[in-house]
């Protein structure tokens, strides 16, 4: 595209992809380096830094991905030197990288960590993270490119935002740029999540805000979308025409382990179903985006969730319970009640199903099944589209006695791939029908291989990469939909209790039942 | 592995059949079939990297092997199923006598339906892959001129005879190189007036490096035989000082630029089942290698 003829001058102040001769569309083996950067990563001592983030960091570096000179600064309260902080980051490399660990990958991430020690209240100590950060510019190259990851409890959002700023980290200058990563929850209902926009927004342009919401950069999420609009298979039946109702499940097995601080008094409402669920909703019932834009992604989902309507009765449109004690997978676990840090007296739900319709031409009446809980059988997120049944059956009720809907699953985790239910011919002499499955795994199924979510958002983030990233008008509009839904929780009774290891509360089934379906045993 | 000797392909597809049954797994999954032409020394390490690179890309593997070729024609055959993390079959071929110069016979009826072919000949391959037989089976055919004899000279070959879908390893074992050279002219940087590449003696893929440079840059790049391994140094020149991106050990680079800190970055060389993966990716015609194969052999181009 861009053979500049020799001699002719080619002087570039801002890169662009248009204006590299070494760049050209048709050669895609090429992948996306992200320019020199740094990335500063606050709460750098917790779970999530440990397990996903810095094993991320390392699978890119591995894989080639991230630039020369790349440097991981830390943040936290622990009392280390670089030194301890470098070793932290291998340990936690060796122990949860998905790509083997290999020496000189290793050498090149080691040279450019940092660690600085403080408080977020401390001016000092953000002092000393701008000069950390001005002298990566100086010995790695860094170029004055900074993105800060705040893997730190959302109360702490707004102080570590307003430092920040207070110590010039905020401010790019010229072709710099500084952007802001900020993991959910993005508030814990309109109000608060208004409250801590106006807080982000005052430092930071929109632009710069990378919200993450892991779910979106996982494989078969991004596959929902090759599915729907690269085939000419689906979307045709993809409407209230063929669609009888959606069900959007995220399960886990486990309880709420040390997270008894955070989760009591949020929910599996605010927890799951305000960010992961109803983002996945937007993906599998938006229409068509122009693009694959960024922008033009967004505002198809940002329509189709303005477009979800609550049911009218909340009391029979929705379904919560709280684990019991009770056996799951063959170990006894407590209550949620019984775990520590949590009150008998708590109200806090682990399960949440809601009813929601979208008054669109495309899904008037076709109800979409929300639902997610903890210590359920077992873990499994998936999104199944169940088809109605053929409007008429060419044979006897005996012989189609097994035959159930037609469904399209898509599985986002752990098993990554697509699953078709459909209706077959029993093998013999009579004509008997029953449902078989048939499934899809390409690469997903061989999670070895398969990036992990992590590693696409932080290399989206490094390369100013927005589309998989939910944009504040989707965070309000979630909100819109699950806060009337929690207030009328927060109004009457308690969640029903539910045996630990069993699908949840028996509300739940009831909830399907009246309209005259069930919950898939996913 | 089950074996069929003086067999047929419809023989070998039926016990293909078999052992799928028997294991218990559908071949939904398979997403393409590699046909490996090797000979009896190059199979092991062949199906092995190619069972590797299934892992990404799970897949039907054929090895073909033509054997003793003053004898009567037959067919042997091994079957195996589910090798080292891929789901799909091993076949190996084994063709006797004239047999050897007819397996896009026994291929055929061997691949999986309606799905993408890939021909892959890990050490010497013909002149012109693209009308060879098992060649004209393929949409892609991947070569290696660092495993031919003479690497130089195969890759002037290739050029002659060209066809969309060809391309060669050492091609792909580029790609690392290329990535951080392009990064690094995403970058404000002067017009790059002159290219200087170190490399092993002899080796192909500095030679594609060269045509990359040339046909993109418009400069004529200098070539430095160096110790190796492989590539050990590439320096883009401008009138304000030069970008060096160097290698010397084989694992780790430094890029240096004008006026910066130099940095380090992880460039090891890949190992055969990577590079193979990588090809596997995309099965489209490589247009930027076919003109980077032509602007390596600048004087072979009429006009």
């Amino acid at each position: 595209m861009t053979a500049s003829s020799p001699g002719s001058p080619r002087r570039r102040e801002t890169p662009s992809w248009g204006g590299n001769p070494l760049r050209d569309p048709r050669d895609r083996r090429l992948p996306r380096i992200a320019g020199p950067c740094g990335l500063v990563i606050f709460g750098v001592t917790g779970d999530l830094a440990r397990k996903k983030l810095m094993p991320a960091v390392y699978d890119l570096a591995n894989r080639g991905l991230l630039p020369p000179g790349f440097a991981l600064t830390g943040f936290a309260r622990r009392d280390w030197a670089d030194q301890d902080f470098t070793q932290v980051v291998h340990d936690s490399i060796k122990e949860h990288a998905r790509t083997p660990y290999r020496e000189e990958v290793w050498q090149q991430l080691a040279d450019g960590c940092r660690f600085v020690q403080g408080e977020f209240a401390d001016d000092e100590a953000f002092d000393t993270l701008a000069r950390t950060i001005a002298d990566l510019d100086r010995v790695r190259g860094t170029n004055g490119n900074h993105a800060f990851y705040l893997s730190v409890p959302p109360a702490a959002f707004p102080v570590v935002i307003r430092q920040l700023e207070r110590s010039g980290l905020s401010a790019a200058n010229g072709d710099q740029w500084r952007r802001l990563v900020v993991e959910k929850p993005f508030g814990h209902d309109l109000a608060s999540a208004r409250e801590l926009q106006e807080v982000i927004g005052h430092v930071f342009p929109s632009g710069s805000v990378f919200r993450i919401d892991h779910y979106l950069g996982k494989e078969t999420v991004q596959n929902l979308l090759a599915l729907r609009f690269a085939n000419n298979l689906f979307e045709p039946i993809w409407n209230r025409r063929y669609v009888d109702h959606v069900q959007i499940t995220m399960a886990e097995d486990i309880g709420i382990g040390g997270r008894a601080g955070y989760y009591d008094g949020i929910g599996a409402a605010r927890d799951v179903l305000q960010n992961h669920l109803l983002q996945l909703l937007a993906l599998t019932a938006m229409e068509e985006p122009v693009s694959f834009a960024a922008d033009a992604l967004r505002t198809e989902k940002t329509k189709v969730l303005s477009a979800v309507t609550l049911p009218k009765d909340l009391e029979t449109g929705t379904a919560r319970g709280v684990y019991a004690a009770g056996w799951q997978g063959g170990v006894q676990v407590p209550g949620y009640h019984d775990e520590p840090g949590i009150r008998n007296t708590s109200k806090t739900e682990t399960y949440a199903a809601v009813r929601l319709e979208v008054d669109t031409r495309r899904w008037a009446g076709v109800p979409f099944y929300l639902r997610t809980g903890k210590r359920l059988v077992r873990r499994v997120t998936e999104i199944a589209v169940v088809f109605q049944r053929a409007p008429h059956l060419p044979f006897t009720s005996t012989e189609t006695e097994e035959l159930g809907s037609n469904a399209l699953v898509i599985r986002v985790q752990p098993d990554e791939g697509v699953t078709m239910r459909f209706g077959s011919k029993v093998p013999g002499t009579q004509m008997e029908v029953r449902d078989v499955n048939m499934d899809f795994a390409y690469g997903e199924a061989f999670t070895e291989s398969s990036p992990e979510a992590y590693e696409r958002l932080i290399l989206d983030v490094l390369l100013g990469d927005p589309p998989l990233f939910p944009r504040h008008e989707e965070v309000e509009l979630s909100w819109q939909v699950v806060d009337p839904v929690t207030e009328a929780w927060a109004a009457r009774g308690k969640p029903e209790p539910y045996a630990a290891g069993t699908w949840g509360p028996s509300s739940a089934d009831e909830l399907l039942a009246r309209d005259g379906r069930a919950w898939r045993h996913a | 592995m089950t074996e069929l000797t003086g067999s047929t392909a419809s023989e070998v597809a039926a016990l293909i059949a078999r052992e799928r049954r028997r294991s218990g797994t559908g071949m939904l999954g398979m997403v393409l079939t590699l046909v490996v032409a090797t000979d009896e020394r190059g199979h092991y390490d062949a199906l092995r990297a190619a069972n590797d690179a299934a892992m990404e890309h799970p897949c039907r593997v054929i090895a073909v092997i033509p054997r003793a070729p003053k004898e009567k024609p037959r067919l042997d055959a091994e079957v195996g199923t589910a090798q080292r993390g891929n789901p799909g079959e091993n076949v190996v071929l084994r063709l006797y006598g004239h047999l050897g110069e007819h397996a896009d016979s026994v291929v055929l009826p061997l691949l999986l339906p309606d799905a993408p072919v890939v021909v892959w000949w890990p050490g010497d391959a013909p002149k012109d892959p693209g009308a060879s037989p098992l060649g004209r089976l393929a949409h892609r055919r991947v070569t290696d001129a660092a495993a031919c004899a003479r690497p130089g000279a195969s890759l002037r070959e290739r050029l002659g005879e060209l066809t969309d879908g060809d391309t060669d390893l050492a091609w792909t074992r580029l790609t690392p190189w290329r990535a951080l050279l392009a990064a690094a002219l995403d970058e404000p940087f002067d017009t790059v007036t002159g290219a200087t590449i170190a490399a092993a003696r002899g080796n192909p893929s500095a030679v594609l490096l060269a045509g990359w440079l040339r046909a993109k840059l418009g400069v004529e790049p200098a070539a430095k035989v160096s110790r190796g391994p492989g590539i050990t140094e590439v320096r883009l020149s401008s009138a304000r000082g030069d970008l060096s991106l160097a290698r010397p050990d084989g694992e780790r680079a430094t890029l240096t630029r004008p006026g910066q800190p130099d940095r380090r970055v992880a460039l090891k060389r890949r190992t055969t089942a990577d590079l193979l993966a990588e090809e596997l990716r995309r099965l489209d015609a490589d247009e930027v290698y076919a003109e980077s194969l032509a602007a390596a052999f600048p004087e072979k181009v009429p006009g």
